[in-house]
């Protein structure tokens, strides 16, 4: 019990420190940090709006950081989140502007999500297959392929998709739009949150229970702790490594959802903004942990739009150190109570 | 001689509630082989880390030489003149025996040129004075297992130490390894040096040791020269009650065909040679036993039985169970088959050290219909069938605080695939490898009565192990392994009467093995 209440008050412990740490970069800028302190707090979860964004944020990072989580669980390493969650941008802005504009609401938004799944989980899937058929390094294979989905992406919004003398697309039918919070019941007024915080929260529960309930996810953790008792045990490394990238690369996909579908209603180039490589950091800092995510990617969530709130007052580089030394004070804080 | 040096009063060590040692006292005399002995989990390897550092007692003292010391690590143990060699080596595979020895002694500026030759002449010669022979120059990956034993053994020497602790040294020994051992460490006590010796094999102690102490449940409960004791002496002390040394083995009746190897050959990944012409028979009911010192193809006949034979290597020849033939069949089917194997490195091929004890009851065995339920799994019938087995093999651990497997002691972790395996439903054909490595006598004994009720329930048992006297008193019949095939086979009545002139017949089989 004493433990638990430790495990769950060190985190905090660290971020306060990291505070505390920050404020003495703050002070070299000549700025007072209480007073920025003050400032950031009222601008994020002091306001409506602010905690909106924050919710915004903190979406797209659970799903990224998923994507990272759950081929770590097979000791997996998918550099490839940004890709992953482009291609399944590209996938949901393309069929959300072809689908016939008289098609019903669920439907729509049923279609958009799983095509945005499916790309995603395509791009991660040929990393793992590259893994399993030549052994080819997952780190170097999902770099790769960071860039040739990059790349493709460009050209087809370029080329094909985007509104002349523009870098969006045409905007998605209305009923494959998602439902934001402030319009359906009233909270977070004007903020980008949107319903697909909920599929967030739900892959979270889902991919916990998947980990440390499922048969799947047991012999998952087997192959990553001991692969070789896996293979004495009669389970098949290759077919979980398949799995997981599969899975893994999903959820970026989904969390382009959450942009194109929740937010802008097309995309546009720089949409994704680095949130793949974000997801990496996220996933570490819960060291995989599913429902640790939830508060990891909280937390950087928070950083990025509470970084953004003060902008005029402290520089963004400055700023920016705040963010590494906090995410350095929680993993060495950390560290010991895991 | 006689002054003490090594001194505990009053260690004690828990983890959470539990405590693993508890208040112990106990003086080890300076240029003794002194030995431990005490059932699985009665603390033994608990109390050499205190010593070595590893753990921090919870209280008490400890004393070397005469100096109270409180370690906080290995690294001060080891200035203090202690050296241990783990049950589980430590060298890196890819590094020549002269640089392994030297890691973390190499001497000099970080940028000095390393001293290998010098090292290389001081290794020889700390070799040849021990008959720890090993070439200084070849690769650790190419050593036999009592070769990396003897490596780390060398590996203390090099540095000096004077007094050695070895936990279980002998578990993976063949015979003529260990009584190489036990030479080496008798003139290392000879020279003054102190040996902390703990084993399982209670003819060992006697054959080797000056003192011996036993300990039980956390406490030390005698410790007595050895010349004092006998054999039946120290099992009684370390389980309270008298052990059966020897399982009875009532006539078996054995029936059809199970497996049947003929004209098996094997050539591995590198093109060499391992089984030529190999062929045997179990049938039902009966226990087959493979006599052999360690690689002649033991190794390789077990990769094939359950399917993991390496890729690039080539099976020729037969080998079915069942009549199926397993060349191309993979381990879940194998398994699927109702075949239990129980590998020899079990803590490397069998658990989950970070799985929790019940994830490794059903390891393996996790697809079985009664564990699971709709994509997971039932927790109440894993839950009961871990209490089923937990009671059944008496494996004793801290239930309360649910830890991972790795927080047993090593026999108890055993014991834990034995019973999951040897209780698998329908079981055909039950493939054994070294199956008492690691568990005290109480354990052997109750392993061999399952041995033998898993037989009689007509079950094929095929049992390989370098303890002749296992195999003499279990097996039906006896194959004898050399070069990769089965040289010799001792029929089911050649045993039976064998088993009352043991002696002799242990000559017969050492003369097809060798
Ligand atoms: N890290 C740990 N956490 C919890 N319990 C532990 C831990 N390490 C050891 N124990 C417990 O302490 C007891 C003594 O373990 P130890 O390994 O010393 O036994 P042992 O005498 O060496 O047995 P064996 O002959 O089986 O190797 C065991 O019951 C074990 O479960
Ligand atoms: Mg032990």
């Amino acid at each position: 019990m004493r433990n638990t209440l430790l495990k769950l008050l060190t985190p905090l412990f660290a971020v306060v420190s990291a505070l505390i740490v920050s404020a003495l970069f703050i002070m070299a800028t000549g700025r007072n940090p209480l007073d920025i302190y003050q400032k950031m707090f009222s601008m994020t979860f002091g306001s409506d709006y602010g905690t909106g964004q924050i919710v915004f944020r903190t979406t797209s990072l659970i799903l990224t950081g998923l994507a990272v989580a759950i081929p770590f669980k097979v000791k997996l390493f998918n550099i490839g989140g940004e890709g992953q969650v482009l291609a399944g941008a590209l996938a949901a802005a393309t069929t959300g502007i072809l689908l016939p504009s008289q098609t019903p609401p669920l439907v729509a938004i049923s279609i958009c999500t799983l095509t945005a799944m499916m790309a995603g989980s395509a791009v991660a899937l040929f990393a793992g297959w590259l893994k399993v058929r030549f052994s080819v390094n997952e780190v170097i294979s999902t770099i790769m392929l960071n860039f040739i989905v990059q790349a493709f992406v460009g050209y087809m919004l370029t080329w094909h998709l985007a509104v002349p003398s523009t870098v969006h697309t045409p905007e998605i039918i209305q009923s494959a739009q998602l439902p934001m919070f402030d319009s359906v019941i009233g909270i977070w007024n004007k903020s980008p949150a949107n319903f697909s915080t909920l599929l967030a929260l739900a892959s979270c529960l889902g991919a916990w229970v998947m980990m440390f309930k499922t048969t799947a996810g047991y012999e998952m953790r087997a192959v990553g702790l001991q692969p070789e008792a896996a293979e004495y045990g009669g389970i098949n490394p290759n077919k979980l490594i398949l799995k997981a990238m599969a899975t893994g690369g999903a959820m970026a996909g989904l969390a382009s959802t959450n942009l194109v579908l929740g937010y802008k209603h097309f995309y546009e180039a720089g949409l994704t903004s680095g949130i793949g490589f974000t997801g990496i950091a996220v996933a570490l800092l819960a060291f995989s942990n599913p429902l640790w995510i939830i508060a990891s990617a909280l937390l950087f969530g928070f950083l990025d739009y509470g970084g953004l709130t003060v902008n005029a007052y402290v520089p963004k580089d400055i700023f920016m150190v705040v963010q590494a030394i906090t995410i350095l004070m929680v993993l060495v804080l950390t560290k010991k109570s895991r | 001689m006689n002054d003490v040096v090594i001194s505990l009063s009053g260690i004690s060590r828990s983890f959470g509630e539990f405590y693993a040692n508890r208040d112990i006292a106990l003086d080890i005399r300076s240029g003794s082989i002194h030995a431990i002995v005490g059932e699985n989990g009665a603390g033994k390897s608990t109390l050499t880390k205190i010593i070595y550092g590893l753990l921090a007692p919870s209280s008490g003292s400890l004393s070397i030489k005469g100096n109270a010391v409180r370690f906080t690590s290995p690294r001060q143990a080891i200035e203090a003149g202690i050296g241990m060699v783990h049950q589980h080596f430590m060298l890196i595979e890819n590094l020549t025996v002269t640089e392994n020895i030297m890691l973390g002694d190499e001497g000099g500026s970080f940028f000095a040129p390393l001293k290998t030759k010098e090292a290389a002449r001081k290794i020889v010669s700390i070799a040849q004075a021990h008959g720890l022979d090993v070439d200084p120059d070849s690769l650790v990956s190419d050593l036999s297992v009592g070769e990396e034993q003897r490596v780390e053994i060398l590996k203390l020497l090099y540095r000096d130490a004077d007094i050695l602790i070895l936990d279980e040294p002998t578990a993976v020994l063949t015979p003529s390894e260990t009584s190489r051992l036990f030479a080496t460490l008798a003139s290392l006590r000879d020279e003054g040096k102190t040996v902390i010796l703990i084993t399982h094999k209670l003819d060992e102690v006697l054959d080797v040791s000056d003192m011996v102490s036993v300990m039980s449940k956390g406490k030390v409960v005698a410790t007595k020269p050895t010349a004092a004791v006998t054999k039946p002496d120290l099992a009684r002390l370390m389980v309270g009650r008298s052990v059966l040394l020897r399982v009875e083995n009532p006539p078996d009746r054995p029936g059809e065909v199970i497996v049947k190897a003929s004209d098996l050959s094997f050539v591995d990944r590198k093109g060499r040679k391992r089984l030529t012409s190999l062929g045997f028979e179990i049938r039902a009911g009966e226990i087959y036993g493979i006599a052999g010192v360690e690689g002649n193809g033991q190794s390789e006949l077990l990769s094939i039985l359950w399917g993991m034979t390496e890729p690039g290597s080539r099976i020729d020849g037969s080998i079915t169970v069942n009549g199926l033939s397993l060349n191309e069949m993979s381990t879940k089917e194998i398994a699927a088959m109702g075949i239990s194997h129980i590998p020899e490195n079990r803590l490397r091929h069998a658990v989950i050290k970070e799985f929790s004890v019940s994830d490794n009851i059903i390891f393996g065995r996790h697809r079985e219909r009664s564990f699971s339920r709709f994509a997971g799994f039932n927790t109440k019938s894993v839950h009961d069938y871990t209490k089923k087995i937990i009671d059944r093999y008496d494996i004793r651990y801290d239930m309360q605080s649910n830890p991972p497997l790795s927080a047993l002691s090593g026999g108890n972790q055993q014991k834990i695939v034995l019973g999951r395996e040897i209780e698998r439903p329908e079981l055909k054909l039950l493939i054994l490898a070294q199956p008492t490595r690691g568990v005290d006598i109480g354990a052997i004994e109750m392993i061999h009565k399952k041995i033998i009720e898993a037989r009689d329930k007509n079950i094929a048992i095929l049992l390989i192990s370098s303890e002749l006297d296992e195999l003499i008193s279990l097996s039906s019949r006896i194959g004898c392994i050399y070069k990769g095939s089965i040289r010799h086979e001792f029929s089911a009545a050649e045993i039976l009467k064998g088993r009352s002139s043991e002696q002799d017949l242990e000559k017969e089989i050492g003369m097809f093995i060798t």
